[in-house]
């Protein structure tokens, strides 16, 4: 049996987005910069699907070219990670004009957060990562006791990538609003799976990227509230009303567009049918011993099951369950290439030893019971049968070593 | 192209090797779970040859792989000629590793090493001192 269980790195693109895809790539060929009708044909796509997304997110655009500074702005990106870094650089830069340079964020923050944070440190920015709990959420008055006269920035991840937490978005935004300090949230493991409000969620800047809930790859979005600075990466152009140079790719946002609208419209549903599918495989891997969940097992994306299986290394896992036909993955080290596990399961208190022997599997709404059940099984056969090997599983049973988990 | 090469799939799905010597006459352990390697090797030496060579290993693919070719390479053979395996010569053996995996083929050499030095230790025989040299830092990683 051939079972998906990735769904976190990359979805499927639906066949709505795919056809629709295909459509504009071939009917809507012109450059929207263009001022004949086929460029204007196709800036009109490009406009109708910005605001398509929009409403999704319930951000009030305007297409003023004047006014902007009044409305939100919705811009297209090459994905999640430029979205973030945008937003990040955005708000650093208006940050040090201002002589604030002091950041906050969470130690469980994508690679994305991280990175443009540490290059941020070199340029003499104070970061703090707030730590989180066992359960993967971050404390709303932890971010709130960091927030000083010097901040000029919060960002926190709405989802978790790893171990799927949702994380108290809302109220961390409305204690920035409070004290006047932007707030930016990673979105791009929740949009299309949660319900996404950038008001509700009090957010100045959200990024997300459509290949996680069945878009293209290459494409994501940022979006900044009415008044947020929002400063270009990629200069060369007038595009995307000087915020992101470069010919917009407008098959990739017209099948955005058509992924979310599909997403959101089943979304309720959905969420119930592949929860239920994620407690039954929780269920059924918690059966192996010495494992645990990671996470809270409420509090956390519908499709995400994250587990620690001990006396066992991920990467080998990964490899003897793709020859089972099972695609997932692991915050091992080895899967990393570095000799630090994951960072995010060490946040949560996971010691480097049972780190290293961790499984992530993101399901969504493809995936079946009778997959799951396939899961369970090949996922403790497998396990059984590297601990069969395992050094350190065998000085664990003869009590040699204790067992963590 | 992908990860690693069939040498190296194929030792690790189909691993020689495997499992415990009782009584074995040297053990040599290497590695340790924080860095996400643990290679454990057995031998049954007999007339100063290796006459059989085991393993378990807690790591990745090509640690598995890594020390399922070393074990072949040195059954049968006399502990000088085991003593001159080297790391380079079982990723070679694998039709090669991934840069940053080469360091599993390095845990399969030191843990040959160990394991005859805990042989020569036990027996009270002589062995060359920079063999304790070599082991010195498997411990540490």
């Amino acid at each position: 049996m051939q079972v998906y269980a990735d769904n976190a790195a990359t979805a499927k693109i639906r066949p709505s987005a795919l056809q629709t895809y295909i459509t504009t790539a071939t009917e809507f060929f012109g450059n929207p910069s263009s001022l004949h009708e086929v460029g204007q044909a196709a800036k009109e796509v490009l406009e109708q699907s910005r605001a398509s997304i929009a409403s999704v997110l319930n951000c009030k655009l305007k297409d003023d070219i004047d006014k902007e500074k009044d409305y939100d702005r919705l811009i297209f990106t090459s994905g999640g990670s430029e979205a973030d870094n945008q937003a990040i650089f955005s708000a650093a830069k208006f940050g040090a004009k201002k002589g604030k340079k002091k950041i906050i964020s969470t130690a469980i923050e994508h690679h994305a957060v991280l990175h443009a944070l540490e290059q941020l440190k070199t340029q003499g920015f104070e970061i703090v990562l707030v730590p989180v709990g066992t359960d993967g959420i971050v404390s709303v008055n932890e971010i709130e006791k960091a927030i000083d006269e010097n901040t000029c920035l919060v960002s926190v991840m709405l989802a978790n990538n790893e171990i799927g937490t949702i994380q108290p978005v809302a109220e961390i935004g409305a204690i920035c609003k409070s004290k006047k300090v932007l707030f930016h949230t990673d979105a791009v493991q929740a949009v299309g799976h949660i319900p996404v409000d950038v008001n509700a969620l009090n957010v100045d800047y959200l990024a997300l990227s459509a290949h996680k809930f069945g878009g293209p790859r290459g494409i994501g979005a940022l979006y900044a509230r009415k008044g947020a600075p929002l400063f270009p990466l990629i200069e060369g152009g007038a595009q995307e009303r000087g915020k992101r140079a470069g010919t917009e790719n407008l098959p990739a946002v017209a099948a955005t567009a058509t992924a979310l609208t599909e997403a959101v419209t089943s979304l309720k549903e959905t969420a119930e049918k592949v929860t239920a599918l994620r407690e039954k495989l929780i269920d059924g891997l918690l059966k192996i011993p010495h494992s645990a969940l990671n996470g809270d097992r409420n509090k956390r994306l519908a499709g995400n099951v994250s587990f620690c299986f001990e006396g066992i290394e991920g990467e080998s896992l990964l490899l003897y369950l793709s020859d089972m036909g099972v695609s997932a993955s692991s915050g091992s080290a080895c899967t990393s290439g570095s000799l630090d596990p994951s960072h995010v399961l060490l946040a949560i208190g996971r010691v480097h030893d049972v780190a290293h022997g961790s499984l992530r599997l993101t399901l969504n709404e493809d995936n079946t019971e009778e997959e799951v059940d396939y899961l369970i099984q090949a996922v403790a056969e497998v396990v059984q049968k590297i601990r069969g090997f395992s050094p350190v599983w065998r000085d664990l049973q003869s009590g040699k070593r204790n067992y963590i988990l | 192209m992908a990860l690693y090469s069939e040498k190296v799939m194929d030792h690790f799905r189909n691993p020689r090797n495997v499992g415990v010597i009782e009584n074995a006459d040297g053990v040599g352990e290497v590695g340790n779970a924080k860095c996400g390697d643990i290679m454990k090797i057995y031998l049954k030496i007999e007339n100063d040859v290796i006459a059989d060579a085991k393993f378990e290993t807690f790591g990745c693919g090509s640690a598995i792989a890594s020390s399922s070719m070393a074990t072949e390479m040195i059954k049968g053979k006399p502990l000088s000629q085991a003593l001159e395996l080297t790391n380079k010569a079982v990723a070679e053996a694998l039709d090669g590793l991934p840069a940053h995996k080469l360091h599993c083929s390095v845990l399969a050499e030191e843990a040959i090493k160990n394991a005859i030095l805990d042989y020569y230790k036990r027996n009270n025989l002589p062995y060359d001192a920079t063999l304790e040299q070599a082991c010195a830092h498997c411990e540490e990683e």
